[in-house]
C-alpha cells in the first residue's frame, strides 16, 4: 500500500542526512525511499534496510559454473571422443584434471559474476530504456532526497525535518 | 604491558622438555647399522610375500639422487648382490636421515612463521596502512623468533652435513658430488662454505632490518614529532626489495637444493606465499589470545575480519602457486623435472593430496563468509587447519628427498614439532612483555582504534 501523499525533504549534507535519518527512524516514521548521488556510507544501516543477499547467490552461481565446466569437459574429453592427445591420459576425469583447472576456474568466475550482475539488475529493476525514477533532478548531483509518507501529519512531518536541517520541504501529490 | 603468564611459560618448557626428549629419542633409535636394516627389511618382506624386496629394488634403481652412477659390468651373480646390499645401504641412510629431516621441517616451519610475519609487518609501513598499528607489536612480538629460528635452521642445516652424515642435503657429500656431473656443474653455488656465508648474510639483512624497525618503532612512543615513523617507512620499503630477492634464494638453498637435480622457478614465491599464510594466520590467533585475556580492548572484530580475509587471500594465492608449479610440470611431463612430483604422488600421496584440502578447500569454505570472519573461535579453527596444512607443505618438500619412501609422522616429528613451538611461544611472549602493545604514537594508531569495516 503506497501512501497517495508523500513528504519531500531535501538535504544538500550527506551528514546532516545521516543524522535526519536516525531523527525520523526514532521518531518512528516510515522512509519510504532516499536518493543520493553518491553512495552515504551507513547510510543503509541507519535505515534498518535488510543486508544483500547478492553475494549468496553468487556463490550458488559460481558452484553451477563449476558443475557446467567439469559436466561439459567430462562428456567431451572423457565420454564422448577420448582421443589420445599429445599422451594426456583421457581415462578418466580425474587422471586429466590438472588440464581442465584453469576452465573450472574461468566458468566458476564467468558464472559467479556475470550471473551476479543480471540478478542485480533484476532485482533492482534496471534495464536500458527504462524511464528514470528520479523525483529531482538535482539528486543526481549534490542534493539528497528523503521522501516519508504522509498520513494526516503533515504539520508534525515537516516541522520534525525543518529541524533536522532539511533546506527544502515539499509535499507531493503521488495519486495522478 | 604484557605479563608473560606463568601457565603459559609452564607450558612452553614443557613443550621444549617433552619435545627435546623426543628429538633425541629419534637420533638413538634411527642410527640402526647394516644388519639390523636387513633383517628389518627381511621380516617386512616375509609379511609382504617378497613384494616389499622388489618393490624396494625398483625404487634404489630409480632413486638417482642416493646411487651414484656407477655402472658396473660384473657377472650376473655379483651383480644381484650388489643390489642388494646398496638396497639395504639405501634402506639404512633413509632411516638415518629420518630424525635430521624431521627436526629440519619443524625449524624451517617455525622460523618461516616469524620471516612472513617481519615480511608483513613491513608491507604495513610501507604501504601506510591505517587499520593495522594495533597489531604492529604483535607483529615485533612474533619476529622476534626470526633471528634465533633462522640461525637454528642455518645451523641443522650445515651441522646435518658436517656431523650428520650429510643428513639433509646431498650435495654436501664429496663422495657423491665426485660421481654426479649435475651436482659438480652446480658446485659453485652449492658448497658448504658459501651455503653458509649466503645465509648468515641473509639473516643478517633480515635482522638489521628487524633490530632498527623495532628500535624506531619504541622511539616514536616517546618522540614528539613523526621522525622515527619516516625513518621505519624508508628502511621498510629497502627491506622489502632486500627480502625479496634473499627470501627467494633463501627458499632454493634451504628448501629447493635438497633436490639438486630438481629446479623451479617460481619456488621461491611459492615459499613465500605458504610462509606469509602461516605468518598472518599466527598474528591472527596470538591478538585473539591476547585479546581474550584483555590486553588489547582497542582490537575489535573488524581487525580479526581484516587478518581472516588475509588469511583467506593468501591462502588462494598459495594454491595458485602450488598448482601452477605442479601444472606446468605434469603437463609437459619432461623426465627430468617429474620425478619430484612422481615420488611425491607414489609416496606422499595422502599427505600431498590432503594438504592441497587443508591449504585450499577448507580456508575457502571456512573463510568465505564475511561473517565467519569476525567469530574468533571460528578463526582460530580455520588457523589451526591452515598451520598443519603448511607443517605437511614443508614436509612434502623436504621428506621425499631425504627419508624418501621411509617417511612416517611418528616420534621424532611430532617431538621435533613440540620441541620448536615451545620455542616459538616462549620467545614471542617474552618479547611481548618487553613494551607496550599499544604503539602510542603512531601517525595511523588513531585510525586503528576507529577501524570499522
Amino acid at each position: 500500500m503506497e501512501a497517495s501523499k508523500v513528504i519531500h525533504a531535501i538535504y544538500t549534507d550527506d551528514d546532516v542526512l545521516m543524522a535526519a535519518v536516525k531523527k525520523v527512524k526514532s521518531a518512528h516514521h516510515h522512509i519510504e525511499e532516499i536518493y543520493t548521488p553518491f553512495p552515504v556510507h551507513g547510510l543503509d544501516k541507519a535505515m534498518g534496510l535488510a543486508p544483500t543477499r547478492l553475494a549468496i547467490a553468487s556463490f550458488m552461481y559460481g558452484c553451477v559454473g563449476l558443475t557446467v565446466a567439469v559436466v561439459m569437459m567430462n562428456f567431451i574429453m572423457i565420454q564422448d571422443w577420448p582421443q589420445d592427445i599429445g599422451g594426456k591420459p583421457s581415462f578418466s576425469y580425474i587422471e586429466n584434471m590438472p588440464a581442465f583447472v584453469p576452465i573450472m576456474f574461468e566458468l566458476t568466475v564467468f558464472f559467479a559474476a556475470h550471473l551476479m550482475v543480471i540478478t542485480f539488475y533484476l532485482r533492482s529493476r534496471m534495464w536500458p530504456f527504462k524511464k528514470a525514477e528520479n523525483p529531482d533532478p538535482r539528486t543526481t548531483d549534490d542534493h539528497f532526497l528523503m521522501e516519508i509518507a504522509v498520513q494526516n501529519n503533515e504539520k508534525e512531518l515537516s516541522n520534525l525535518l525543518k529541524e533536522t536541517g532539511a533546506v527544502e520541504i515539499n509535499l507531493i501529490d503521488k495519486a495522478h | 604491558m604484557y605479563t608473560f603468564s606463568n601457565r603459559l611459560r609452564v607450558v612452553a618448557i614443557a613443550l621444549m622438555i617433552l619435545g627435546a626428549i623426543g628429538v633425541a629419542y629419534g637420533f638413538m633409535t634411527s642410527h640402526k647399522d647394516f644388519d639390523q636394516v636387513e633383517t628389518l627389511l627381511a621380516s617386512e618382506s616375509h609379511h609382504g610375500e617378497g613384494h616389499g624386496e622388489t618393490a624396494g629394488h625398483d625404487e634404489a634403481k630409480d632413486h638417482d639422487s642416493h646411487v651414484t652412477e656407477a655402472s658396473h659390468a660384473e657377472p650376473a651373480e655379483h651383480a644381484q648382490v650388489d643390489e642388494h646390499t646398496k638396497h639395504v645401504n639405501h634402506i639404512m641412510h633413509a632411516m638415518h636421515k629420518r630424525p635430521w629431516a624431521a627436526l629440519y621441517v619443524a625449524a624451517f616451519f617455525f622460523f618461516m612463521i616469524a620471516l612472513g610475519v617481519l615480511a608483513f609487518y613491513a608491507v604495513q609501513y610501507a604501504a601506510q596502512a591505517g587499520w593495522s598499528p594495533l597489531l604492529l607489536r604483535v607483529m615485533e612480538g612474533i619476529t622476534a623468533y626470526m633471528l634465533p629460528g633462522a640461525l637454528i635452521v642455518l645451523g641443522i642445516a650445515i651441522a646435518s652435513g658436517v656431523i650428520g652424515h650429510y643428513g639433509l642435503f646431498i650435495w654436501m657429500d664429496p663422495d657423491v658430488v665426485a660421481h654426479d656431473k649435475l651436482i659438480q656443474a652446480k658446485s659453485g653455488w652449492l658448497n658448504i662454505s658459501w651455503f653458509g656465508v649466503r645465509g648468515l648474510i641473509f639473516i643478517g639483512g633480515w635482522y638489521l632490518y628487524r633490530r632498527f624497525s623495532r628500535k624506531y618503532s619504541l622511539a616514536q612512543d616517546k618522540a614528539d614529532d613523526n621522525k622515527n615513523f619516516i625513518k621505519t617507512f624508508r628502511i621498510s620499503a629497502a627491506f622489502l626489495v632486500f627480502f625479496l630477492y634473499t627470501e627467494s634464494i633463501m627458499s632454493w638453498d634451504w628448501i629447493m637444493s635438497v633436490d639438486p637435480h630438481w629446479f623451479s622457478t617460481l619456488f621461491g614465491w611459492y615459499v613465500l606465499a605458504g610462509m606469509m599464510v602461516c605468518g598472518i594466520t599466527v598474528i591472527a590467533m596470538i591478538t585473539i589470545y591476547l585479546k581474550s585475556k584483555g590486553y588489547l580492548p582497542k582490537v575489535n572484530d573488524s581487525h580479526i575480519h581484516d587478518l581472516a580475509k588475509f588469511m583467506f587471500g593468501f591462502s588462494i594465492f598459495w594454491t595458485y602457486l602450488w598448482f601452477s608449479q605442479f601444472m606446468l610440470i605434469w603437463y609437459s611431463n619432461i623426465p627430468e623435472e617429474v620425478t619430484y612430483f612422481v615420488t611425491r604422488f607414489q609416496d606422499y600421496q595422502l599427505p600431498f593430496l590432503g594438504m592441497v584440502a587443508m591449504n585450499f578447500v577448507f580456508p575457502l569454505l571456512l573463510l568465505m563468509n564475511s561473517d565467519y570472519k569476525r567469530i574468533p573461535w571460528f578463526v582460530i579453527m580455520a588457523g589451526i587447519v591452515i598451520l598443519c596444512g603448511h607443517y605437511i607443505d614443508i614436509f612434502n618438500m623436504i621428506m621425499p628427498a631425504t627419508v624418501g619412501d621411509q617417511w612416517a609422522i611418528g616420534i621424532p616429528e611430532i617431538s621435533s614439532i613440540l620441541l620448536f613451538a615451545g620455542l616459538f611461544i616462549f620467545i614471542v611472549f617474552r618479547a611481548l612483555t618487553k613494551a607496550p602493545l599499544e604503539p602510542k604514537r603512531n601517525p595511523f594508531i588513531e585510525e586503528s582504534e576507529h577501524f570499522h569495516y
